[in-house]
This record gives C-alpha cells, sequence and structure tokens, in this order.
C-alpha cells in the first residue's frame, strides 16, 4: 500500500524551505529576500518573476550554489545540498545554467562548447551525445562555427544544449531571452518550452518580463518587496492574485471601489457582485476594491451603462480603452479594432467578471 | 568627404625611415660577405651565442609566464590578504633595468659576496651554484620582466570576469580545472601579447647578458663593432637578430587580432573568489615573495651600498651624469611626442592603407634592439660623413667627422626605438575626441593648424604628459644605444653602471642605479593610476 501511494506521489526535484538571502555590507547584513518556500516537482518548469531588484537572481545562485544561505534550506532530488552555513559546491550539484550573457567559451567551437562538461566521458560517448543535442536545437550545420560568429539566438540555443548536454536534475536559466531581439523572444521562449517538456527536465527560469513567464511556466513565483508573493499557475496568478501587489504586477487592470453589503455581498458603481471571499477584516458597510481586468468589461452599444473614453492604445487586433464611469472612476477595456471611438465619446459597456477578487483598500 | 582621406600621408613615410633604414641596413650587409670571419664566428661563437639565446628564451618565457599569469589570477579574480595592496605593488618591479637588478644580484649572491661568506664561515666549505651563469640570468630577466605579461594577463581576467568560470562550475567541472580548461586558453590573446613582448626586452637586452658573463647577439654584435672593428659583420650579427624579433612581432600581433573575439561582456560587478584557509596565506606568500626577490630587497640593497659610498663616490662627475641622463631623456621625450602626435594626427586624418602601414613600420623601434638600431643607424651616418667631407672642407669646418659621434646619431636610434612608447598613449587619447567634434570646430571656421592647437592639444593632455614620462624613464633606463653612439666622454647614470658593474664594482654601480630605480618609479606609478582609473 505504500509503494502504491510512492507511486502516485510525484519526486519533488526541488524544494525550498523559508530561504533568507542577503549580502555583507559595511553596516551588517542586507537581506534581499526571506523566508522564501516553494517546492517543483520533477518535470515542472518554474519562473521566478518579478522586478528589478526583488532578489530572483540572487536565489537562482543560491540554488546554483553560488551564493550562500542565511538560514533555511535547499534540496535538490530530495538531497539537501544547502543550508545556513553549508553550500555544496556548484560542481557537485548536477545542475545547469544557461546564463544571461550565456557565459559561451570564446575559444571553444560550438560543438566543444556542448561537450564540455562531458569532460569525464568517453569520447566516443561524449561525440554521441554531442552529436544528439546538435539535433535537438538544430544547429548541426554549425558545430564547427566559433560562437562569435553566431546570432543571438543561435548562441542561446547553444547555451541550452550546453546546459542540457549532462543530464542536470535541474536547470536554471537567467533571464535567458533578455538579449534578445523583442520579435524573436516569444518564439523562442516556445521553443524552449517545447525542448524541456520533449526532455523531460525541471527548470527554474528567472525573468522580469510576465509575457515571457506565461510563455514557458507551469508554475510562477512572483517575488517582490524581499518576499514570496505567490506561488501559482499563470491562470491562477492573472485571475486569483492573492495581493494588490500581484493583481497590479500581473497583466492589467483597475481597481473599482465598492461596499460591503450584509451578506456579503459588494455594490459598486457597475452592479452588485459577490466575492469568494473578503479581505480580512473588513466588515459590514466597509470599503473594497474589486479587481477589474480589461477582458472583463465588454464593448456593448445596447448596454444602459456609459462610460466616457479618456485615451486609447491601438495594439493591432484591440484598442486598449482608459474609461471614466460618472462618478470619475477609471476602467480600462480591451475592445477589438473595428470599434474606433474618439476620445471624449461616450461609449456602452457592460461587466462580465467571472472572478470577482477585491482587496482591502489603501 | 574628406578628399585627404584617400592621400596617403607623406611625411610619415619619412618619419618612418630610423627604424627602416636601419633595418635595410643590416638585412643588406650580407651583400659584403665576411668569410674568414664568419668561418671563426660558425666555429667559435654562433653555436654558444645560438643555444645561450634558444635556451634562455625558453627560461624567460616559461618564468614571466608562470610568475605573470599566476601573479594576475591571484590578484584580479581571488581575495587574500594584502591583495589590493599587491595589485599594484606587484607592477613595481618595472622600475628596475634589467642589469641593475643583474648586478645586485651579482653582488649578494657571488661567490666574495655577503651570502656566501656567510655561509663559509658559519658552515664550513659550502658553495651556491654559480650566479653569474644562465640560470642567475633567466631568474633576472624572469624578476624583471614578468610584470609585461602580469598587467595584460590582469586586464584579460579583469575583463573575463568570473561568468566562464561559473559556467564550467555547472557543468560540473572543479575551480582548479576550469582555471586550465578555460580561463588559461581565453586570456591567451593577451598573455601571448606581453610574453613576446617580454622576450623582444631580453633579445634587446645587453647590460643583464654582459654582467652574468652570458653570450647573446648582442654581446656579439658589441665585440664585432668595439672590439673587432667590424662594422658588416656587427651588421650581419644584427640582422639575425633582427629574424627572431621580427617572428615575435608576427606572434604578438596574431594574438592581438585574437582579441576581438575572445572578449565577453564586462559584468558591473566582479565577485572574487574567497580563498579559504592555508590558501589564503599561500597567495600571501606568493606575492610577497616576488615582491621581495623583484623590488624589496634589490632597491633595500643599493640603498645600502650608495649609502656607503655616497661620500667618496659623489663628486662632481656625478653632476654631469645626471645633466647628460636629464638632457638625453627630456630631448628624447620632446621629439618623440611631437613625433608620436603628427603620427597619431596624420593616421586620424589619412586613414588610408599605406599611411596605417608607414605609421606602423615607424613605431616598429618598439620591438628592434638598441643594438642592431644603433648599427643600422651609424653606419649610414658614417657613409653621409664620408661623402660630405669635402664639403665641410671646403667651408673651413673642422675636418672630423661631424655628425657621426654627436648626439644626433644618439637621439635618432632612441627616438626611432621608443617611438610606439609614445605613440601608443597619444593614439588611445585621439581616438577618444569623435569625428564630429572635430567637424564641429571645422564649422566654426578653424583651419587645421588651428583645430590640432585648440582642439588636440588640450584634450590630448593626459596622453602627451603619459607619453613623455615613459619616454623620459625609458631612456633614463636605456643602455646599448647610449654606451655605443654617445659621443667620446659623455657619459650617463646608466653607462656609469655599465662601466662599474664591468669592473665589479657592485657597491659603486648602486647609486647611480638608485638615480635610475628612483626616476623609473614614476611612470610606474603614473601607470598604475591610470590602471585604477
Amino acid at each position: 500500500m505504500k509503494r502504491d501511494m510512492n507511486h502516485h506521489q510525484q519526486v519533488q526535484a526541488l524544494e525550498l524551505e523559508a530561504l533568507t538571502l542577503g549580502y555583507p555590507t559595511a553596516s551588517g547584513l542586507q537581506v534581499v529576500l526571506s523566508d522564501f518556500s516553494l517546492s517543483l516537482a520533477q518535470g515542472e518548469i518554474a519562473c521566478l518573476l518579478g522586478p528589478s531588484g526583488c532578489g530572483k537572481t540572487t536565489a537562482l545562485r543560491a540554488i546554483a550554489g553560488f551564493h550562500p544561505l542565511q538560514s533555511g534550506r535547499i534540496c535538490l532530488m530530495q538531497d539537501e545540498v544547502g543550508r545556513a552555513g553549508y553550500q555544496l559546491a556548484p560542481e557537485h550539484r548536477n545542475i545547469g545554467m544557461v546564463f544571461q550573457d550565456y557565459a559561451l567559451f570564446p575559444h571553444l567551437s560550438v560543438a566543444d562548447n556542448i561537450g564540455f562538461g562531458l569532460y569525464r566521458r568517453s569520447k566516443h560517448e561524449r561525440e554521441q551525445r554531442v552529436a544528439q543535442m546538435l539535433e535537438l536545437v538544430g544547429m548541426k550545420a554549425l558545430a564547427h562555427s566559433a560562437p562569435h560568429q553566431l546570432s543571438g539566438g543561435q548562441q542561446q540555443r547553444v547555451a541550452l544544449a550546453r546546459a542540457l548536454a549532462p543530464q542536470p536534475s535541474l536547470l536554471l536559466m537567467d533571464e535567458p531571452f533578455s538579449n534578445l531581439d523583442v520579435t524573436l523572444r516569444e518564439r523562442l521562449a516556445i521553443e524552449v518550452r517545447d525542448l524541456l517538456k520533449q526532455t523531460g527536465t525541471t527548470a527554474v527560469i528567472v525573468t522580469h518580463d510576465q509575457q515571457e513567464a506565461f510563455a514557458v511556466a507551469d508554475r510562477i513565483a512572483v517575488l517582490a518587496e524581499g518576499r514570496l508573493q505567490q506561488w501559482g499557475t499563470p491562470m491562477q496568478l492573472y485571475h486569483r492574485p492573492q495581493n494588490r501587489f500581484v493583481a497590479r504586477f500581473v497583466g492589467e487592470g483597475m481597481m473599482l471601489r465598492g461596499q460591503v453589503g450584509d451578506t456579503g455581498q459588494v455594490h459598486t458603481e457597475l452592479g452588485v457582485f459577490k466575492p469568494d471571499a473578503l479581505p480580512d477584516g473588513v466588515a459590514k458597510g466597509g470599503e473594497v476594491d474589486l479587481l477589474v481586468r480589461p477582458d472583463d468589461i465588454q464593448h456593448d452599444d445596447a448596454s444602459p451603462l456609459q462610460a466616457r473614453v479618456l485615451a486609447k492604445a491601438f495594439r493591432g487586433a484591440t484598442f486598449l480603452y482608459t474609461l471614466a464611469l460618472p462618478t470619475g472612476q477609471q476602467l480600462l477595456s480591451l475592445v477589438p479594432s473595428h470599434h474606433d471611438h474618439a476620445i471624449g465619446e461616450a461609449i456602452g459597456i457592460r461587466l462580465e467578471l467571472d472572478h470577482q477578487i477585491c482587496f482591502a483598500t489603501d | 568627404m574628406n578628399s585627404l582621406a584617400d592621400k596617403p600621408a607623406w611625411s610619415v613615410l619619412w618619419l618612418s625611415l630610423p627604424t627602416v633604414v636601419p633595418l635595410v641596413v643590416v638585412l643588406g650587409s650580407w651583400l659584403h660577405p665576411q668569410p674568414e670571419v664568419w668561418s671563426h664566428l660558425n666555429e667559435y661563437v654562433l653555436p654558444a651565442v645560438l643555444k645561450n639565446t634558444v635556451l634562455m628564451a625558453l627560461g624567460v618565457a616559461l618564468m614571466v609566464s608562470v610568475l605573470g599569469v599566476g601573479l594576475a589570477w591571484l590578484t584580479a579574480v581571488c581575495e587574500f590578504p594584502g591583495r589590493r595592496w599587491f595589485a599594484w605593488a606587484l607592477v613595481l618591479p618595472l622600475a628596475l633595468p634589467g642589469y641593475v637588478l643583474a648586478s645586485v644580484m651579482v653582488g649578494l649572491f657571488d661567490y666574495s659576496g655577503p651570502l656566501q661568506t656567510a655561509l663559509r664561515s658559519t658552515l664550513g666549505p659550502v658553495s651556491l651554484p654559480p650566479i653569474r651563469s644562465m640560470g642567475g640570468a633567466i631568474v633576472v630577466f624572469g624578476l624583471v620582466l614578468y610584470p609585461y605579461v602580469y598587467l595584460l594577463a590582469r586586464q584579460a581576467f579583469l575583463t573575463q570576469g568570473k561568468r566562464s568560470l561559473e559556467a564550467a562550475q555547472t557543468l560540473g567541472m572543479p575551480r582548479w580545472l576550469a582555471f586550465f580548461r578555460v580561463a588559461l586558453p581565453m586570456s591567451r590573446p593577451w598573455w601571448v601579447a606581453g610574453l613576446t613582448l617580454a622576450l623582444m626586452e631580453m633579445l634587446a637586452d645587453f647590460g643583464t647578458v654582459a654582467i652574468f658573463n652570458v653570450d647573446t647577439f648582442t654581446t656579439a654584435i658589441y665585440k664585432a663593432w668595439l672590439s673587432l672593428f667590424n662594422l658588416p659583420v656587427a651588421s650581419q650579427l644584427a640582422s639575425l637578430l633582427a629574424l627572431a624579433v621580427l617572428l615575435l612581432v608576427w606572434f604578438e600581433q596574431r594574438a592581438i587580432a585574437q582579441r576581438r573575439y575572445a572578449a565577453n561582456a564586462v559584468e558591473a560587478r566582479l565577485e572574487r573568489l574567497q580563498l579559504t584557509g592555508l590558501s589564503r596565506w599561500a597567495a600571501f606568500a606568493a606575492c610577497a615573495l616576488v615582491l621581495l626577490m623583484a623590488f624589496v630587497i634589490p632597491v633595500l640593497q643599493l640603498s645600502v651600498w650608495s649609502f656607503a659610498v655616497v661620500r667618496n663616490d659623489w663628486d662632481a662627475r656625478y653632476w654631469g651624469f645626471i645633466w647628460h641622463s636629464l638632457l638625453l631623456s627630456t630631448l628624447s621625450a620632446l621629439i618623440v611626442v611631437a613625433v608620436g602626435l603628427w603620427l597619431a594626427y596624420a593616421q586620424r586624418q589619412h586613414p588610408g592603407r599605406l599611411t596605417r602601414l608607414w605609421v606602423r613600420a615607424s613605431t616598429l623601434g618598439y620591438a628592434l634592439p638598441g643594438m642592431l638600431l644603433s648599427v643600422g643607424l651609424f653606419v649610414p651616418i658614417a657613409w653621409l660623413d664620408n661623402q660630405l667631407y669635402p664639403l665641410w672642407q671646403s667651408w673651413g669646418i673642422d675636418p672630423a667627422p661631424v655628425l657621426k659621434g654627436t648626439l644626433l646619431v644618439m637621439l635618432l636610434a632612441l627616438a626611432a626605438r621608443f617611438m610606439a612608447v609614445g605613440f601608443e598613449p597619444m593614439q588611445a587619447a585621439m581616438q577618444r575626441i569623435t569625428l564630429s567634434q572635430e567637424q564641429a570646430a571645422h564649422s566654426l571656421g578653424l583651419g587645421r593648424w588651428q583645430v590640432l592647437r585648440q582642439l588636440f592639444l588640450p584634450l590630448l593632455r593626459s596622453g602627451w604628459l603619459g607619453a613623455s614620462l615613459l619616454v623620459f624613464v625609458e631612456v633614463m633606463k636605456e643602455m646599448p644605444i647610449t654606451l655605443m653612439t654617445r659621443p667620446f666622454g659623455w657619459d650617463t647614470l646608466a653607462v656609469r653602471v655599465f662601466e662599474m658593474s664591468a669592473e665589479g664594482m657592485w657597491d659603486r654601480a648602486a647609486l647611480p642605479s638608485l638615480c635610475i630605480v628612483a626616476a623609473g618609479l614614476l611612470p610606474v606609478l603614473f601607470l598604475i593610476r591610470q590602471s585604477e582609473r
């Protein structure tokens, strides 16, 4: 029976338990991240998402073994590799890492770069694995090129192949797309996800770009102000943000002021809603803010609800309108671009709120 | 856009003559074959000279590479007690000319020196391996020349950063192995260039090998010229030296060309590897030992000797040595800076291939041994003197040679030798003046000369200050050119060091040596300040 349980239970490839990370300064330790926990099952792809300076790169470097822990514990494949005062050297962790600048070795060819981590294997084994990796990332024709002859996207593929060649139990990527053309980023992000899924690789990817995070990750950790704000799937982050920070940082949206009624319902300018939960400490008659995403506001000429266009941004297929309600409260609305309205014009809107999330007022 | 750009700068062709003519002269000397002398040389001189040169080059290459790369690695990438201080202090040995360190070493470690005397009086009849040998010369060259490799390798390690090492570590490679597999090959273009510079200095050296009694090309040229009075043979020997040097130049240029590809993005913050336990103190000891051997002990010993002899030795002649050294250094610095400025400016105005080639030729002197330049310039000047002899006579001027044996030959040779030293900082400074700044000045109605005077000269201040300082001290340290081409009786500090050491009077060579080292510290401090900026 026990075996049966194990069979269903997935192996945790990475466990972070209450990490505190910091840098020593002249005036003592400057903590950049504290009480950070998460666990990642084998084969899953996680993103650490946050604004610059939130400690996400430090966290990645701690997982790799380049940064010491102030407190907490890191386990890789259920082996402890780090705690306060102990740090297993990176070369013994069986990880792979793709650096922001790729850090390809300029004195080695593409094939030799990929084979670098296989230096303990036999020549035959190494060649076979390198050929396999070249095939996987579609760089076979450029095997003997020098890194400086490659484009940014090609360099990234080589870096990825090099990191994956020794079959690491965890792959770490530090801002892997930030050095690439914007147009290239999304395509490569999807390519990378397919490749990681195809090879069954567990990965942690650091990024500050939510589109990237949405494109690659199974689960996302939003980090800000030195703490983990939320750990969840992209859908959860977008539709069920746990706090105002996540609501603002992930996706666009505006807050609609409302008043709590007798049965926990919320009265707003756009109608009455029944959120799943009210924020702590808000009683009947108190005020809350309801999160309204641009896609929650539908344009409907027949609707009695009218809002005035304050500003508009053309996005190709859609317009993003900034609308003002009669009381002056503002909302965003995503409208197909054949509905071209002038600024100042009043348009009819309809609210379709699937996820009713509210927060305590500021 | 600029009509000047397409035309070559003819002035630069003339300015390249002081390096091109000597090369042509020594290579052309084979037109006057000297079969009898060469059969003697082939049998008695050349085998030893070739063997010594090759062995010494190998030994020096190994020693400067290990010291230079090792110390650069420690101070650039690791963290240990005293690192910041050692990082610049390890450049100090640049201030010591090889012949000064050589005279101190021989004075200290020779059979009659204080160390061996003390050993004999306490332990009875013991003897150390003889210091006046090839081994001694290799050690001295290693200690004096490693900073060339150190400076360049350090620059490479600093720009490489730690990222590549971390990449190797995430691929399962321990740090010590990553040093050999990643850091060392990646920095190769830098330290190979430093190594070739060090070997050029070694080939050019005369003072050190003369003190250690090691026969090399320079000592052979010296003997052929001053003992056999056979200029063609001296030139022919110099031509062999030229081949070795040009080979080195080729290696150097190839290394520099490879740098373009080896540079990684520079990291904003370089985190150093924290050495722990015993390795911290081993790193400290390695740096301290090299600094002691190459700088602290020699300077202390020079001071002790100088103090002992200064009362008897210091006389009116010393003012002559100092005055001659200062005069020669100042004049050379002025010439080099003026010509260097012109070269840099001409190359900017005429960016064609021909001008670039001529500028390269004009600044090739750094690779050409002083002995070669002396011979190569003396021969045509002596010929010119002979041609002009009737003319001088008809003008009623003393018919003794007018040009040869004057400061003119010496200054020409020195300027040729150190042109690169003056040109490089000037060109670096000039590259920072943008083309649009220059065009803005022209659009405001300034002519070519006005732009040069009002825009370039003030903006290039740091360039020509640094250049003149470096040339000043290089000339002060210089020995072979001064020795070979000075007017009779016109002695400088370096010549005094040579004469005293030639007679084995190490303590009396100390006083002029100390003056040279003191002057030599100036540009080293300048260099340190610049590299910290």
